[in-house]
């Protein structure tokens, strides 16, 4: 277990929320730690809701914050304070994409520009695990990384105004799933079939800031197969608990 | 029920909006201005998070088919009960068959009806408010219906109210944002001392200003947002975020609007002046 703390800085955000934030690098060791952090305030129940980036946390409280410096001494001795003991539950997702070019309108875009073939774009995608960084731009948009180098490409320079729900995308060092259909910038490579985003549910996305997902590559029968089920399609992720 | 007969230029239902569930890229959304909305639950007696109707510069045309009590704040937009002038800030008792209808605003931009006891739109992710991707729409169209339960009982409310509508003030009172501190004693000072126009690109969104500020500011690595966040782009557009913003942005923020500014600069429209004053 890493004792060494990184340096934090707090600052006001408005009248109940405190943003806080690590060195400005992208990592997973500096997500790791806003992540460890992040669950140590899960208990306190002056906190609302906690929001991360790559490299920030902000925390909105219930109320005021009555006095800023006692509640920086509050959150920097948590911030000391050991997590040995800490069960992380942060979980490993495979997901299926169809990477056919029906479901890939800027895949031959990509194959061209990085003179990679087809094969080759999908083995370099579908090969590593990605760190799940944070949800934003939209309601259960994955911003995931850290891309292989050989499929770096930066954004449209005009944006698209209608991507299909499951496009997966690709940006800089990033990749990230548009959970429904939704205008975008990302290089669109592949789709999958699975529901990422249900706002009838509790708990609308299956993932978590801090979790690592795969993506494997399907054909359009199966594609086909798991988008018929539709709402139920979830159990298509594999869970692989290490 | 209410039936929406004509559904005005924007009007969608919303109540305090979706505070947990920013961590899945939800935005809080929710009244623009909760100052007025807050007030015209607390006429009817209602809890806080009570859905109600906001209306946008022209307001919608409502068909009530139960008797109860409504109240209506905010903007003016002329409200009318079978054609009949009805008092706003205040509750009033509608009839069963009784159409409510509302005109263009007059003073303002925003207008909230309430219903005694709320509107029984979709409860999702905790909140009723209307935002795409959420609800099944995200504004009032024809024809729809909602839930709403009659009440016949005399309504035990505050006497009439007089809010002071203060809409024409043109302070829009901010916090220094998390990268205030990067911008140039000539930036700060053009931010400062110059007055800015709410241009037409303006929404639940966000408010985009017609003025320009040249900068040399570096984006930021992506990092969390709110309502009432002020970016500032490469560019150099000034970018007031409201309810119905994204969680993460990369633009540098520059303030942030103080509580009661964000509902101040929500009854702001196009062409509308504002300055900015530091807290």
């Amino acid at each position: 277990m890493k004792t060494r703390k990184l340096k934090l800085s707090f600052f006001l955000y408005n009248k109940n929320s405190i943003l806080v934030e690590w060195p400005k690098i992208i990592s997973k060791n500096i997500l790791e730690d806003i992540i460890n952090f992040s669950n140590k305030l899960s208990k306190l129940k002056s906190i609302n809701s906690r929001i991360n980036g790559y490299n920030s946390l902000l925390i909105k409280y219930n109320s005021s914050i009555k006095s800023f410096e006692k509640e920086i001494f509050n959150l920097e001795s948590l911030y000391k304070t050991k997590t040995s003991n800490l069960p992380t539950n942060t979980k490993n997702w495979r997901i299926p994409v169809c990477y056919e070019k029906k479901y890939a309108p800027d895949i031959s875009y990509v194959s061209k520009k990085l003179n990679l073939s087809l094969k080759e774009i999908i083995r370099i995608h579908s090969y590593k695990k990605y760190k799940l960084y944070f949800i934003g731009f939209l309601p259960g948009f994955l911003y995931l990384g850290k891309l292989d180098n050989k499929l770096k490409l930066p954004r449209k320079k005009n944006p698209s105004t209608n991507y299909e729900a499951g496009s997966i995308g690709i940006a800089e060092n990033q990749t990230g799933i548009y959970p429904n259909v939704s205008p975008g910038g990302w290089n669109i490579i592949g789709n999958s079939p699975i529901l990422f985003f249900d706002p009838s549910s509790k708990e609308p996305c299956f993932a978590k800031s801090g979790d690592t997902i795969e993506f494997y590559s399907i054909n359009e029968n199966e594609y086909n197969l798991i988008k018929q089920k539709s709402k139920n399609n979830l159990n298509y992720i594999n869970e692989l608990n290490d | 029920m209410i039936k929406i007969l004509e559904p005005g230029l924007y009007s969608s239902i919303q109540d305090e909006g979706r505070e947990s569930f920013q961590k899945y890229g939800v935005p809080v959304s929710g009244c623009m201005d909760s100052k007025s909305s807050n007030f015209a639950n607390s006429l009817l007696n209602n809890p806080k998070n009570a859905a109600l109707i906001e209306a946008t510069q022209f307001g919608p045309k409502i068909l009530f088919d139960v008797s109860t009590y409504i109240s209506i704040t905010g903007a003016k937009m002329n409200p009318l009960i079978n054609n009949k002038k009805v008092s706003m800030n205040k509750a009033v008792n509608i009839n069963k068959g009784d159409i409510l209808k509302l005109g263009h605003s007059k003073n303002g931009l925003r207008s909230y009806i309430a219903i005694k006891d709320g509107i029984k739109s979709e409860l999702l992710l905790g909140s009723r408010s209307f935002y795409n991707g959420i609800s099944p729409k995200f504004k009032l169209e024809k024809g729809d219906e909602f839930k709403i339960v009659s009440f016949n009982e005399k309504l035990n409310s505050l006497s009439k109210i007089n809010m002071k509508n203060t809409y024409e003030s043109k302070y829009i009172l901010v916090f220094k944002g998390p990268e205030y501190n990067n911008l140039s004693l000539g930036e700060k000072n053009f931010l400062l001392n110059n007055s800015f126009t709410i241009s037409n690109e303006n929404n639940r969104m966000a408010y985009k200003l017609k003025e320009k500020l040249k900068n040399k500011l570096k984006s930021i690595i992506t990092s969390p947002v709110l309502p009432g966040t002020i970016q500032l782009t490469p560019g150099g557009e000034i970018i007031i975020l409201m309810k119905d913003c994204q969680v993460t942005g990369g633009y540098p923020r520059i303030f942030q609007l103080e509580e009661e500014s964000i509902n101040h600069i929500a009854q702001k429209k196009t062409n509308d002046i504002v300055n900015f004053k530091i807290v």
